[in-house]
C-alpha cells in the first residue's frame, strides 16, 4: 500500500535528460551566424525589393527559432519524457492563434476605419486638454 | 469638465510627491485613512502585546510550507474583498442616489476611482488570490506530495502577490488611483488623458502582482506533473488537480501577453512612444485587442478551479464516484484551448467586420458546449446518489442554478447583433457578475466550507454558513436582477447621475440586494468567528475524514503534518482514499524514516519589499529610489542564491511522535 519515500523518488521511470555535446553547439554556432549574417547581408546591399528582403528576414528568424531549440535547449521529442514537445505544441498554437487572430482583427478594424485626413483637421487638433 | 488636478511639478528628491499628494479635501477618504491608521496600530499593538512578532516572521511570513503560504493566500483575499466590495457599496449607494438633479456623494474623480478600483481589486487582488491559495493548500495534499516543486518560488509569489495588492491600496491615500475602468483603455489611459499617477498606480501594482501570478502559475504545472505519487498517472489525477493544472497552463500562456501589454503602456506614458495612441501610427484599437486576449483566458483561469471543487464535492456528498470523469478532464481541455478563441466578442462592436464577429461569435457559443456537458455530469453524479445537503453541496447547487442563467445570458451577448444592443450596457454588468458570483465566489465558499476541516481540524458552524448562504443568494439576486431589467432598456454602466427618474426604482432595489449580501459576508465572518470560537465543540472527530471523503487530501490527518505524509502513498484508483478504506487499508505505525525538507527563508518577503519601494518610486518617478530599489532586488537575489541552509531533515523521532498523537487520536475516535 505505502512505499519506502525513498525508494519512491525514483518511481516514475528514468526520464531520458538531454544530452549535450560539443558536436551539437559548434553546428548551432555555425548555423546561427550563417542564418544571421545572410539577413544582414540582405539589409545592408539591398538586392532585393524591401518586400522580399522583409519575407526572407522573417523565414530566415523561424529557422533560426528551430535550430535555437534544438541544438541549444536540446529539444527532441523524447526530451523530459515528451513534456517539452508538448508544452511546445501547446505554446506554437497560442502564439498562432494570437498573431493570426490578432492581424486578422486589426485588418479587418483597420479597413473599417473611417476615411481619415492626414493632417489633423480643426476639429481633431486641440483636443488633448 | 476640468482635469481636477494639473499634473504636478517633478523634483529631483521626491518626484512628482508633495503634500498635495495626500487626499484631505476628500471627507470619505480622510475618514476611512483615519479609521485603518486606528485599526492597524490597534492591530499592530495587538501582536506587540501577545509577542507574535517572531511567531509570525518564523512561522508564517518565511514559510515554504504550501498549507500556510495557502491560508496567506486566502487572507490576502479576503482583507481584499472587504475593501472590493466597500467599492461597491459606495457605487450602489451613488447610483440609488442620483437622480432628479441630486450629484449623489461622490464627485467623478471620486466615483470614477471606486469603480475602477472595484474591478481591479475583485479581479486580481480577490479571486486570484482566492484561487492561488485554494490550489497551493489542495494540490500537493490531492497528489500525494510533500510540498510543491519550488517551496521558495511559492513564498516569493505569495509576497509579490501582496505587494501588488498594498501598492493598489496605498493609492487609497497617496496620490489617486486610475480612472479608467479596470482594463485601462488608451488613450483615456494614455498619458495625454490621464497626466495623474492613477493609471501608474494601475500598471505597476499589476505588474508586480503578476510575477507572482506567473511564477506560482509555472510552479504547480511542474509540481503537478512531476509530483504526483507513485501510480498516480495523469488519467488517475482527481479533477480539482485536472483543473488546476488546465488554469495554471493558462496563467502561463497569458499573463505574458499582460505583462507585455502594460509594459507598451508604460513606455506611452513613461517615454513618449506612441503604440496605443492617436497619433503617429499609434492603435488604441491594438491595446483592446491585446489585452482580452489575455483577459479572456482570465476568467477561465478564475472559473476552472472551481468547476474541480464542484466536481470533488458532488461526488463526496452524493456517496458517488464522479460521472464522467473522463469526459470531465477533456471538457477542461476543449474550454482551456478553446478560452483562447474567443477574445473579439468583448469588443464586437469596435468594428471589425461581419465575417470576424460571426466567427467569434460561433466559438463563444461553442464553448457552452463543453461547459454544458460539466453540468450535465455534476447532475448524473447526482443522480440516484445519497445526497447530502452540507453547506458545501448547497453552495454547490446554488451555483449550478445560479451559474446556468448567466451562462444563458453569455450566449445571449455572444450574438453580435444582440450585443450590438448590450454591449457596455448593465445587462452586461449582471451577466459577468452573475458568472463570477455565482460561480467563483460561490465556488470558493463551498470550497471554504469542505476544506476548512482539513485545513483547521474543526468544521465551520452550520447556522450562521446557512444565514450567510441564504443572504448570499438571494441578495445576488436581489441586486443584479434589476440590472439585466435596466440593461435590456439601454442603461450603460459607469454612470454616475441619471435623469429619468422611473429608473430609480431598480436602483434602489439593487442596492437593498447589496446589503443583503453585505450581511451575507458578515455572517459569513461572524461563522468563521464563532467557528474559531467553538472549534473544541466542532472538532472533527474522524481524525482526518469528516465527509466521507474520496480523494488523497482526507487520508492524512487535519491539518496534515508539515510532510504531509508519512510514507508516499501508492495509488491504484482514481478515487483513490476511498479505494484505500474499500480494501481495508491500515495506516503504518512504524519503519518511520527522516524527511528531508526545505527551510524557511525571508528572502521572498524582502526582495517583494524591494519590489514594492520600486513600483512606488516609478508611480512618482523618484528616479533615484527607483534605481537604488532596482539594485537592491537584484542584489537581494543573487546573494540568496548563495544561501546554502537551504534543507533540513524532520528526524525520524519526531515524525514518530507525531504519527504515535495520529495513532492514539484514531483509536480515541474509533
Amino acid at each position: 500500500m505505502s512505499v519506502d519515500p525513498h525508494a519512491a523518488a525514483h518511481g516514475h521511470g528514468e526520464i531520458e535528460m538531454p544530452h549535450a555535446s560539443m558536436r551539437d553547439y559548434v553546428i548551432g554556432f555555425v548555423l546561427s551566424v550563417v542564418l544571421t549574417a545572410i539577413p544582414f547581408w540582405l539589409v545592408m546591399t539591398m538586392p532585393l525589393s524591401a518586400g522580399a528582403t522583409g519575407a526572407i528576414i522573417m523565414g530566415f528568424a523561424v529557422v533560426q527559432i528551430v535550430v535555437h531549440m534544438v541544438y541549444f535547449l536540446h529539444m527532441t521529442p523524447k526530451a523530459e519524457g515528451g513534456w517539452s514537445l508538448t508544452s511546445l505544441i501547446f505554446t506554437v498554437i497560442v502564439v498562432v492563434i494570437m498573431l493570426a487572430g490578432s492581424l486578422w482583427v486589426m485588418h479587418h478594424l483597420n479597413t473599417n476605419m473611417m476615411p481619415m485626413p492626414h493632417e489633423p483637421t480643426s476639429q481633431t487638433a486641440g483636443q488633448v486638454p | 469638465m476640468t482635469i481636477p488636478h494639473p499634473a504636478p511639478e517633478t523634483g529631483p528628491f521626491l518626484g512628482k510627491l508633495s503634500l498635495d499628494a495626500l487626499p484631505l479635501h476628500e471627507p470619505i477618504l480622510v475618514v476611512t485613512f483615519i479609521g485603518v491608521v486606528l485599526g492597524g496600530i490597534a492591530v499592530l499593538g495587538l501582536i506587540t502585546k501577545f509577542r507574535l512578532w517572531g511567531y509570525l516572521w518564523t512561522e508564517w511570513f518565511t514559510t515554504v510550507d504550501h498549507k500556510r503560504i495557502g491560508i496567506m493566500y486566502m487572507i490576502l483575499g479576503l482583507i481584499m474583498f472587504l475593501r472590493g466590495f466597500a467599492d461597491a457599496i459606495m457605487m450602489r449607494l451613488q447610483q440609488a442616489m442620483a437622480f432628479g438633479g441630486s450629484e449623489g456623494y461622490l464627485t467623478p474623480h471620486h466615483y470614477d476611482q471606486v469603480f475602477t478600483a472595484h474591478g481591479v481589486i475583485m479581479i486580481f487582488f480577490v479571486a486570484m488570490p482566492f484561487i492561488t491559495g485554494l490550489m497551493n493548500y489542495i494540490v500537493p495534499l490531492q497528489i500525494g506530495a510533500r510540498d510543491v516543486s519550488f517551496p521558495f518560488l511559492n513564498n516569493f509569489s505569495f509576497w509579490m502577490t501582496t505587494s501588488g495588492a498594498v501598492l493598489t491600496m496605498i493609492s487609497l491615500f497617496v496620490g489617486e488611483y486610475a480612472q479608467t475602468g479596470w482594463l485601462a483603455y488608451p488613450p483615456l489611459s494614455g498619458i495625454a488623458y490621464s497626466p495623474n499617477v492613477g493609471v501608474d498606480y494601475y500598471i505597476w501594482g499589476l505588474q508586480i502582482a503578476g510575477v507572482g501570478t506567473t511564477l506560482s502559475g509555472i510552479n504547480l504545472i511542474v509540481t503537478i506533473l512531476k509530483l504526483r505519487a507513485p501510480g498516480m498517472g495523469l488519467m488517475k489525477m482527481p479533477v480539482f488537480t485536472w483543473t488546476s493544472l488546465c488554469s495554471n497552463i493558462l496563467i502561463v500562456a497569458s499573463f505574458p501577453i499582460l505583462t507585455a501589454t502594460l509594459v507598451l503602456l508604460s513606455l506611452d506614458r513613461y517615454v513618449g512612444t506612441n503604440f496605443f495612441t492617436n497619433d503617429l501610427g499609434g492603435s488604441p484599437m491594438m491595446y483592446v485587442n491585446l489585452i482580452w486576449i489575455w483577459g479572456h483566458p482570465e476568467v477561465y483561469i478564475l472559473i476552472l478551479p472551481l468547476f474541480g471543487v464542484f466536481s470533488e464535492v458532488t461526488s463526496t456528498f452524493s456517496g458517488k464516484r464522479l460521472f464522467g470523469y473522463t469526459s470531465m478532464v477533456y471538457a477542461t481541455i476543449c474550454i482551456t484551448i478553446l478560452s483562447y478563441l474567443v477574445w473579439l466578442h468583448h469588443f464586437f462592436t469596435m468594428g471589425s467586420g461581419a465575417s470576424v464577429n460571426s466567427f467569434f461569435g460561433i466559438t463563444t457559443m461553442v464553448i457552452s458546449i463543453p461547459t454544458g456537458a460539466k453540468l450535465f455530469n455534476w447532475l448524473f453524479t447526482m443522480y440516484r446518489g445519497r445526497i447530502r445537503y452540507e453547506l458545501p453541496m448547497m453552495w454547490t447547487i446554488a451555483f449550478m442554478l445560479t451559474f446556468v442563467i448567466g451562462g444563458m445570458t453569455g450566449v445571449l451577448l455572444a450574438v453580435p447583433p444582440a450585443d450590438f444592443v448590450l454591449h457596455n450596457s448593465l445587462f452586461l454588468i449582471a451577466h459577468f457578475h452573475n458568472v463570477i458570483i455565482g460561480g467563483v465566489l460561490f465556488g470558493l465558499f463551498a470550497a471554504i466550507n469542505y476544506w476548512w476541516p482539513k485545513a483547521f481540524g474543526y468544521k465551520l458552524d452550520v447556522f450562521w454558513g446557512k444565514i450567510s448562504f441564504w443572504c448570499w443568494v438571494v441578495g445576488f439576486w436581489v441586486a443584479f436582477t434589476p440590472l439585466y431589467i435596466l440593461g435590456l432598456m439601454g442603461v450603460t454602466r459607469r454612470m454616475r447621475v441619471f435623469d429619468d427618474p422611473s429608473l430609480q426604482i431598480w436602483f434602489v432595489i439593487a442596492g437593498i440586494g447589496a446589503l443583503i449580501v453585505a450581511a451575507g459576508i458578515g455572517a459569513m465572518l461572524v461563522q468563521f468567528a464563532v467557528s474559531i470560537w467553538r472549534r473544541k465543540e466542532l472538532r472533527d472527530e474522524t481524525g482526518g475524514d469528516p465527509w466521507g471523503g474520496r480523494t488523497l487530501e482526507w487520508a492524512t490527518s487535519s491539518p496534515p503534518p508539515d510532510y504531509n505524509f508519512a510514507f508516499t502513498p501508492v495509488i491504484h484508483d482514481l478515487d483513490a482514499w476511498y479505494d484505500m478504506k474499500k480494501r481495508g487499508h491500515q495506516r503504518p505505525v512504524s519503519g518511520y524514516r527522516d524527511i528531508h525538507m526545505p527551510s524557511n527563508t525571508g528572502a521572498g518577503m524582502i526582495l517583494s519589499g524591494f519590489c514594492l519601494v520600486m513600483g512606488f518610486a516609478l508611480v512618482w518617478h523618484i528616479w533615484w529610489l527607483v534605481a537604488v530599489s532596482f539594485v537592491a532586488t537584484i542584489a537581494g537575489a543573487i546573494i540568496h542564491t548563495f544561501n546554502y541552509k537551504r534543507d533540513f531533515h524532520i528526524s525520524a523521532a519526531t515524525v514518530t511522535a507525531v504519527e504515535d498523537a495520529r495513532t492514539r487520536q484514531l483509536a480515541a475516535g474509533a
